[in-house]
């Protein structure tokens, strides 16, 4: 086993060495907690907003449908149509993105993952902190770095929200802290809740069932807690004859 | 065979005469005896029962929209979660179920190390039973390939190649199982073969056979006292009492608390913190990206870290397979006079102790990235794991015993 472990990581070191952009960090990385909120719609619904005025562009989320999404989250689907689709999609079509993907791959490295599912690959506190962690990079040719996605082939693409941050290095060469260079549009408490509300939205992204489990699963327990019950007065029904 | 009777009435003569439903119905349910003194651990047979039948009906439905093709798998299971009318439901119940059914058949197990249910005249139950848990692990492997994620692409990638390690054949026996020189859309294809259709033919003929032996000898109870020793002038045993209704009703009790846990898990975490559903399973499978910490689903850990606790690949192979094979032993290094836990001395309470101590502490080596503390502890559980059983011929004879009683202890509640 443990020769086979060296080859498969041997050949994992050799991908990894290979250059394309698209390799996580993550491990060893301090990742800040953000709470989830299905319930809160407003968030939900902001986060929505973000997500098609700034993700959409390169990223697909081809597993979900725009009118779903806008039903879930309480958004008609008027609002939707003029507010929220920019590649003319039908409203019952599927999140692709309007960029080739041969193109996307020639421009960034790698073409930039579908994000239906990314809040549960690689978990919430993850993309929260991931989108908070850019940093100015002028050896980099998008210009800017990640702390928790270590040359990452994806721009700061909210950097009009955030602002530029900078990186303090300590004598390893290792970031120990990011500082604010130049302001954005946002205050960086701003910046911190409109990532939170977009990762939220990714959350309910991931798994669109979640408010439907979420809603179900209080009655199905009280159900079965009920059956149990009156299994358990069948039961004593039964078993008084045995002695 | 019963000779044709004319006077049959109504539909059950009918059928009767025709096919044995009133005498299976008895001899298996209404006119089997089973000891009255079953206790918690004699839940988890009709539950794993229950689970077995979840993930036929569950798996049904979910290949009425699932893709089996590299290209479109992995969409098509989100397809199931988001798009299928309650498909998210019955995907939970069973990606949930398959692991239920591992903690149930675990559980079911491990009633029998404390009771000794492999115990003579039991030893076939328990051969089938074990034969059972591999065709299970069989079926949740090639299981977990069909999402198409990356931990099962590299899930199974890791574990066909360890057929590899064996000499000379090795590497045209994964490439034969793979039918690539890597996991591909011919490996999945076939696993989803195997996974819908042969297994779980194997698997229900298993059961089938299981709970006839079971039925020929007599269930074992937690005082390891045979019943049938005790028989009154009717030929019944005096501390037997008809399954049905008293365990039928008694297993539907099980049933809605065993369903509760069930439910809790689908409806409030699914994924169960990455151990039933992996986070990396969420990224589709790419053959061209190893991730970094490859780890098999928690049901297979221990078996993983005795397989890496050996230096020697083909040896760490042979020692995993082992683990398994000396399970299939135990009815005959088990040489203890008395049945059950109840009668038997501290070594085999301390024995048993340090078994399921080890088990769970492989379980857990498993799933961690080697460091060499891990290493040495896997490798001293892993003596532990088998020193139970190389052991035992020696311990359980060493072991002093309680005297049996005659009757099964029962006190009415």
């Amino acid at each position: 086993m443990k020769k086979m472990t060296i080859k498969a990581f041997a050949a994992t070191a050799m991908l990894m060495l290979a250059p394309v952009a698209g390799f996580a960090s993550g491990g060893g990385v301090h990742l800040d907690h953000v709470k989830i909120d299905m319930g809160d719609k407003a968030s939900l619904q902001r986060g929505f907003k973000l997500f098609a005025n700034y993700c959409l562009s390169c990223h697909a989320a081809s597993y979900a449908r725009y009118n779903r999404t806008a039903s879930d989250l309480g958004i008609s689907e008027i609002l939707l149509k003029e507010n929220l689709i920019f590649t003319g999609a039908k409203v019952h079509s599927p999140m692709h993105v309007a960029m080739p993907a041969d193109g996307a791959k020639d421009w960034f490295g790698k073409t930039p993952p579908d994000l239906s599912v990314i809040a549960r690959s690689r978990g919430t506190d993850w993309v929260y902190t991931y989108l908070r962690s850019f940093y100015l990079d002028p050896k980099k040719a998008t210009g800017t770095n990640n702390t928790v996605f270590k040359d990452v082939g994806m721009p700061h693409v909210l950097w009009e929200l955030q602002g530029w941050q900078e990186a303090e290095h300590d004598e390893h060469g290792e970031v120990t802290h990011l500082k604010l260079v130049e302001p954005g549009s946002m205050q960086p408490a701003e910046y911190d809740a409109a990532v939170r509300d977009l990762v939220n939205f990714l959350a309910y992204l991931g798994e669109p069932a979640q408010l439907e489990r979420s809603r179900l699963g209080p009655w199905v327990l009280l159900f079965l807690l009920l059956f149990s019950f009156v299994a358990y007065l069948l039961k004593k029904e039964y078993w008084k004859d045995v002695h | 065979m019963g000779d044709f009777n004319p006077n049959a009435k109504g539909l059950m003569g009918w059928i009767d005469n025709r096919f044995p439903l009133t005498k299976m119905w008895n001899e298996h349910l209404a006119q089997y005896y089973a000891p009255k003194n079953f206790n918690f651990w004699y839940f988890f047979g009709s539950l794993a029962l229950l689970v077995l039948v979840n993930q036929i009906v569950t798996g049904i439905w979910l290949t009425m929209h699932y893709k089996t093709d590299g290209a479109l798998a992995f969409a098509s299971v989100e397809y199931i979660m988001r798009d299928v009318d309650w498909g998210w439901l019955i995907r939970y119940m069973h990606s949930t179920g398959a692991s239920a059914f591992f903690i149930v058949v675990y559980l079911h197990m491990f009633r029998g190390l404390m009771y000794g249910s492999y115990r003579q005249p039991r030893e076939l139950i328990w051969i089938f039973g074990m034969i059972i848990y591999v065709a299970l692990m069989a079926e949740a492997f090639m299981g977990y390939l069909l999402p198409w994620g990356q931990m099962s692409y590299w899930g199974a990638q890791v574990i066909i190649s360890l057929f590899g390690a064996i000499p000379y054949v090795g590497d045209a026996l994964s490439e034969w199982i793979r039918g690539d020189f890597v996991v591909s859309d011919a490996t999945l294809n076939r696993f989803f073969a195997f996974h819908v259709i042969a297994v779980p033919i194997v698997l229900l003929g298993l059961v089938v056979a299981h709970i006839i032996a079971l039925h020929e000898v007599g269930s074992n109870n937690p005082d390891g006292v045979e019943i049938k020793k005790n028989k009154d002038e009717n030929g019944i045993p005096v501390d037997g009492i008809p399954f049905h209704p008293y365990y039928s009703v008694k297993d539907i009790v099980g049933v809605g608390v065993f369903l509760f846990f069930f439910a809790a898990i689908i409806f409030y975490a699914p994924e169960m913190g990455g151990w039933f559903l992996e986070h990396d399973n969420f990224v589709p499978a790419d053959p061209l990206t190893t991730p970094p910490n490859i780890v098999p689903l928690w049901y297979f850990t221990p078996f993983y870290a005795i397989l890496r606790a050996v230096p020697d690949k083909f040896l760490g192979v042979v020692a995993m397979g082992a683990a398994i094979v000396v399970l299939f032993l135990l009815p005959w290094l088990d040489r203890s006079p008395v049945k059950s836990i109840r009668y038997r001395g501290w070594i085999y309470k301390i024995a048993l102790a340090i078994f399921v101590v080890s088990f769970f502490a492989l379980g857990y080596i498993g799933t961690q990235h080697p460091t060499p503390t891990l290493t040495m502890l896997g490798r001293t559980f892993s003596v532990l794991y088998f020193a139970f059983f190389i052991l035992m011929p020696w311990y359980t004879k060493m072991d002093k015993t309680k005297p049996v009683p005659d009757r099964v202890t029962f006190t009415k509640h």
